[in-house]
């Protein structure tokens, strides 16, 4: 029986430290194939498609008991919450029925203005999250639809009537998302009062301490701009599709070239406690 | 038999990480897993398993949530390997030489993502990652490595056994 012995020995012919530095090379090429060009990442989604179902199932579980120890913790509260919102159901149900006739007039008028291509008409997936990245860097996730359900590399992502972040990789039954509160993401942004640009980046420390995101490169003259105004993708952002709505301007000030202006946003998506987003699957035509 | 055995380690602690425990964060931090995993079969089976194991585990984390492939791959395969130097100096029933060695690869781990995904876009918060991001995460991987290295410990006790008899039984 010693061949069988004797191939279990033989079977490292490669000393360690050369597989050790053949690895590094291997990644180092990987790096810098990926970095420059993205030509990897066809054949491995194939790779990580497989591991999807188990990723949903766990996810699923998770969420299940989350949700327990949450409704348990908070069932005195809801219950007081809810007696307040009974009362304002009342109160908005009549406010309803006045907007009602508001926007039978506003569509319309819409219609006489050919605005009808608003957001909510852009076709969209539902979609549930099913991994976040392990890190601690990061916030990225991976959503359970892919090009099966017609999502491709690009597709805005938005939850709560806000916007999440972008598709940037996807397979035939996951989709990679990059949100936009990831320090390393600049969204092109403007406010939607005025109409003027700024740059959305996400901040790791902002995020972490206060809840919020940073805006900066604001070109404005005018004075109008003040806390509590409405920021959303622009016009001439070569990714989103312009009029999602990004999140609320918290903190605005004069950067110290006196020109532009730079601040923070509130975000209108509650990242931490997100599990289902809406894919939308039209992607923003593009000259280039 | 082993690679089959830390194949499904792996997985299962990338699998757990990314689902379970990224849910379950205390104050906003995940233990890293997949770094317990990694260096316990670095010091549990030698420096080869361990860089290898660390290749591939890192390589799952770049495929799902990296910004380039081979960064991780790179760091894991690394901390797998310089694990496994310490293989020898391991005695079968400490826990102080495993927990120190997660310690000190989880700080380095955490300074080498803070290098290469802050520092080279001129980011110099480094105090406030290391207290709030980089340190909160070594104590709660530490915690849960106190249950799993010994569980990850037994297991390869059983294998190993099991591998004597089935050698012994053919020869």
């Amino acid at each position: 029986m010693s061949p069988l012995v004797k191939r279990k020995r033989e079977r490292n012919p490669l000393p360690t430290k050369y597989l050790l530095l053949i690895l590094t090379m291997v990644c180092v090429i990987l790096m810098v194939l990926s970095f420059s060009t993205g030509i990897l990442s066809g054949p491995l989604n194939a790779i990580s498609s497989i591991l999807v179902p188990f990723q949903k199932g766990l996810t699923q579980v998770g969420t299940a008991i989350v949700d327990r120890t949450e409704n348990l913790g908070t069932l005195e509260e809801v219950m007081k919450e809810n007696e307040e919102l009974r009362q304002k159901v009342n109160e908005l149900t009549e406010a309803n029925t006045l907007l009602q006739q508001d926007k039978y007039e506003l569509t319309t008028l819409r219609e006489l203005y050919e605005l009808d291509k608003e957001y909510d008409e852009y076709e969209k997936t539902g979609a549930r999250i099913i991994s976040r990245d392990p890190g601690n860097f990061y916030s990225n996730f991976v959503i359970d639809k892919g090009t099966n359900d017609g999502i491709q590399v690009d597709c805005n992502v938005i939850a709560g009537g806000g916007l999440v972040g972008r598709v940037t990789d996807v397979g035939p039954n996951f989709a990679k998302v990059v949100s936009i509160i990831n320090d390393n993401t600049n969204t092109s942004g403007s406010v939607l009062s005025t109409g003027d640009n700024l740059i959305v980046s996400g901040n790791l420390i902002f995020m972490q301490e206060l809840g919020v995101i940073e805006f900066s490169q604001l070109d404005s003259e005018k004075e109008g701009i003040a806390s509590g105004d409405k920021v959303v993708t622009s016009n001439i952002s070569d990714k989103y599709l312009p009029g999602i709505l990004i999140g609320y301007i918290e903190t605005i000030n004069t950067d110290s070239n006196n020109m532009t202006k730079s601040g923070t946003i509130i975000p209108v998506v509650d990242f931490k406690h997100l599990d289902e987003v809406l894919v939308i699957t039209e992607i923003k035509e593009n000259p280039y | 038999m082993k690679t089959v055995v830390n194949a499904i380690l792996i997985i299962i602690a990338f699998l757990l990480q990314s689902t379970l425990f990224s849910r379950f964060t205390i104050a906003g931090i995940t233990p890293n897993l997949i770094l317990i995993v990694v260096a316990s079969i670095g010091f549990l089976s030698g420096r080869r398993n361990g860089l290898i194991a660390g290749f591939f585990a890192g390589m799952l984390f770049d495929v799902f949530f990296g910004f380039v492939y081979g960064l991780y791959a790179c760091i894991f395969m690394y901390i797998g390997f310089t694990n496994g130097i310490f293989q020898k100096l391991l005695f079968p029933n400490d826990i102080k030489l495993p927990l120190g060695l997660i310690v000190v690869s989880d700080i380095l781990y955490g300074h080498v993502c803070y290098i290469f995904m802050f520092l080279f876009k001129g980011d110099l918060g480094y105090v406030y990652y290391l207290l709030n991001i980089i340190l909160p995460e070594v104590v709660y991987t530490v915690v849960i490595s106190c249950v799993l290295f010994p569980l990850i410990q037994t297991i390869y006790r059983k294998i190993s056994t099991f591998e004597e008899k089935e050698t012994d039984t053919i020869g």
